[in-house]
């Protein structure tokens, strides 16, 4: 079957540059980066030459970035690292789970949360946050760009205040990097996360920038890895792998690889189909992301039609399972649950191109088309026909 | 036989697997599909309950299984949430029934609201013809009568037919039940012969939701997670004459038929004979006061025919383990059908269904009243 993926939101392939970079890290060059001898320092200075790369996309010092298993523990050390029992933390209602499970989790252990509310673009109001701090408030943690709908959130407005009122500012970038530039310097955050398997780096390895002088507790206690930060032998394949592809998406920021365009098609295509629209379409968005509800349809139904058919796209956010819950972030922006249920997000990467979304358009006009016709509420008041069948498993 | 694409509702059992595999060793494209119904971690720790019911529909552990064969045997597999449906259509009705004195049967309600429901409707929006299903049932279509026909299955001891009583002639169009015509020894053997690894996993008894079959303290649990309290429904245990005996402590802590845990000492044994939900009486008697002969059947849906204008001769069950009784069926009102049994039948229990059957042919069925 062919095959076409859309779902870069939640993983992307590895680039084969980057594949290459890493191979040498797992027989030949193998030695524990800790170790006095020339096996340690090869992979000392590959970690050193990746956190490099990682800086530079990120624009700050390499003695700043910190090497995770992802970007969820990236999340959870700064918000754990920074905020105790009697702090009080501010973030938003459309957080990537890492985030707000933490924050739950903060509130149990006796920290007092504030959840933002967002527009119905899926914006958070710099005044919000601004109204929301406290002579107890440690931190604020809200996303560059949301998983689901590629909102951008207007991180630099929120920095300058937290750095006015002298309070922690992280931002999850982990659907940013490598789509838009970062500057920490401009953010003027202090904590910021990345993933590497958002990149077209391999599954397993993130960082988290520590802005020089911020008093942050470690939450893995071991060897003295990472600046004692986060102790534990380092991926070095992972490592290398991150740096690579840190190196290569700086060279894509601004357009190169035509993702917005690609992007800007697919929601023209589909934009014909009755009742459908974007989800944020209002907001900055990341190029290369596209939340669309298709009205009187479960978007669950439509992503699996949608993968007999070839075509890989997601709903919501999976639980352990794998079945689909309701969308936080859509209902956050004030969206009736059957609308978020009806939505699907197309996330598109490098790899694709304009061939496959005009196949994808093909192939999602049909699939809604089948499921609003078979839906439960087309079902009810249809005169059923009985068609005797032949087949039978007796 | 024709190939068709056959989505097959997999609950990480010994029975829809074999179905999936067998289903896809004919050739046909097979779909699993699993539905989420109910988070087994919801209510743990509330009032003392067990962290989920073990080895039953919803648990990880079950999802783990069902994906874990459709990875074996090759066909592209899917879990489905309709956790709010079921919540809704299922697990408060159940609520519901206990409270007001009423036995429930929550997979009947299942049945016919989620799985010959919700899931036919998934399964015909991605592209499946047909849904297949582990029950040990079986249907066909009657050229003569024009209608299909749900009948029961070679395996008796097996029969699900009694919790299928609510499909539709619709449903039932679209629906197979590729084990209607095999034991369920044959089930495992031919589990085992197609290398599936869970051919020796433990039949499931209990209702999924339910952890060790104790209702009482689902309903003390449920009730706490939701902030509701529970209802006063305490009353007075009284005989069929009418005489006051004792007190109760809630109608929901007690079923037709039951002996125990009255709470009343008399000279020979009592039982539950009926619950008067609007009075939160209690009646207790004899066993011989638990037969009766009548029985009224309300929402009733009718299978093998379309309406009861004659009184019919059918035989009927009025509870799954219950081996089915010659009656007569006849109208009484709009809404309901009226059971006349030929000998007294013991603790007919409102709530529970009663099912009409002629010979291995399920006409119809209703809820007791």
């Amino acid at each position: 079957m062919h095959r076409v993926y859309f779902d870069n939101s939640a993983t992307t392939p590895v680039l084969p540059e980057v594949f290459e970079a890493m191979r040498p890290y797992f027989s030949e060059h193998f030695g524990n980066a800790s170790s006095i001898h020339h096996h340690g320092q090869e992979t000392r200075a590959a970690v050193d030459r990746a956190r490099e790369s990682v800086a530079l996309l990120l624009r700050c010092r390499p003695a700043e970035v910190v090497f995770t298993s992802g970007g969820t523990e990236a999340d959870n050390l700064a918000i754990f690292g920074i905020a105790g029992p009697g702090d009080h933390v501010v973030t938003s209602t459309v957080e990537h789970h890492a985030v707000l499970n933490a924050c739950k989790h903060l509130e149990e252990i006796g920290c007092e949360v504030t959840y933002l509310p967002v527009d119905a673009r899926g914006l958070v109001d710099p005044d919000d946050v601004k109204r929301s701090l406290r002579p107890s408030t440690m931190l604020i943690s809200v996303m560059m760009a949301n998983n689901e709908t590629g909102v951008l959130q207007p991180v630099e407005e929120i920095g300058k205040m937290a750095a006015e009122a002298d309070v922690y500012f992280h931002t999850d970038a982990v659907q940013a990097a490598g789509k838009v530039a970062i500057d920490v310097q401009a953010i003027a955050c202090d904590l910021l996360s990345i993933s590497g398997h958002k990149l077209h780096a391999p599954q397993g390895v993130g960082a988290l920038y520590i802005r020089k002088g911020t008093a942050l507790e470690p939450m893995l206690y071991g060897g003295r890895h990472e600046r004692s930060r986060r102790a534990g032998t380092e991926n070095v394949p992972g490592i290398v792998g991150l740096g690579k592809a840190a190196e290569l998406a700086r060279g894509k920021l601004g357009g190169g690889d035509g993702l917005e365009l690609m992007r800007d098609r697919l929601e023209r295509l589909l934009q014909h189909i009755n009742a459908s629209g974007v989800n944020g379409a209002g907001a900055p968005r990341v190029p290369q992301t596209s939340s669309m509800y298709f009205d009187g349809l479960d978007g669950e139904s439509l992503v699996i039609a949608l993968d007999l058919k070839g075509l890989a796209v997601s709903t919501g956010a999976a639980c352990s399972s794998g079945a689909i819950e309701p969308s936080h972030v859509l209902t956050a922006m004030g969206m009736s649950s059957d609308r978020a249920r009806a939505s699907i997000r197309f996330s598109l990467g490098q790899q694709n191109t304009m061939e496959e979304v005009e196949f994808a358009a093909g192939l999602v006009g049909e699939a809604v088309a089948r499921l609003r016709e078979l839906s439960p509420t087309a079902v009810v008041g249809r005169k059923l026909s009985y068609e005797p069948r032949a087949t039978s498993f007796e | 036989m024709k190939q068709q694409t056959i989505a097959v509702a997999m609950s990480g059992g010994v029975d829809s697997s074999t179905v999936a595999a067998m289903l896809r060793a004919d050739g046909n494209d097979v779909i699993g599909l699993t539905m989420q119904l109910w988070n087994q971690r919801r209510l743990e720790g509330r009032e003392g309950m067990p962290e989920s019911v073990q080895g039953r529909c919803c648990s990880l552990d079950d999802v783990y299984d069902a994906r874990r064969v459709a990875e074996t045997i090759g066909i592209p597999y899917y879990v489905v949430n309709h956790e709010e449906r079921f919540e809704r259509e299922v697990v408060r009705p159940f609520v519901e029934d206990y409270l007001s004195g009423r036995t429930p049967i929550p997979c009947s309600l299942c049945n016919n609201h989620l799985k010959f429901d919700q899931l036919l409707i998934v399964a015909r929006q991605i592209g499946a013809d047909t849904l297949a299903t582990g029950h040990y049932a079986r249907v066909e279509f009657d050229e003569a009568r024009e209608r299909w026909l749900l009948k029961r299955p070679t395996d008796l001891a097996k029969d699900q037919t009694y919790f299928l009583f609510g499909l539709t002639q619709e449903q039932l169009s679209r629906t197979i039940f590729p084990l209607g015509g095999m034991t369920k020894p044959e089930v495992r053997d031919l589990a085992r012969k197609l290398g599936l690894a869970l051919a020796e996993k433990p039949d499931s008894q209990e209702i999924c939701f339910v952890p060790g079959g104790d209702y009482k303290r689902f309903l003390d649990a449920y009730l706490a997670e939701q902030g509701e309290a529970l209802p006063d429904t305490s009353g007075e245990l009284v005989t069929s004459s009418g005489h006051v005996v004792g007190e109760h402590s809630g109608i929901h802590n007690f079923t037709v038929g039951q002996r125990k845990g009255l709470g009343v000492a008399t000279g020979s044994p009592l039982y539950v004979i009926q619950i008067q939900g609007d009075t939160r009486q209690v009646v207790v008697g004899s066993n011989e006061e638990l037969y009766i002969r009548t029985l009224h059947a309300r929402r009733v849906n009718l299978i093998a025919v379309d309406e009861i204008a004659e009184p019919m001769r059918v035989t009927v069950k009025i509870r799954h383990r219950h081996e089915g009784a010659p009656a007569m069926l006849e109208r009484c009102d709009e809404d309901g059908l009226r059971v006349t049994f030929d000998e007294p039948q013991r603790a007919v229990t409102p709530g529970q269904a009663a099912v009409f059957y002629d010979g291995d042919v399920v006409v119809g069925g209703g809820w007791i009243s």
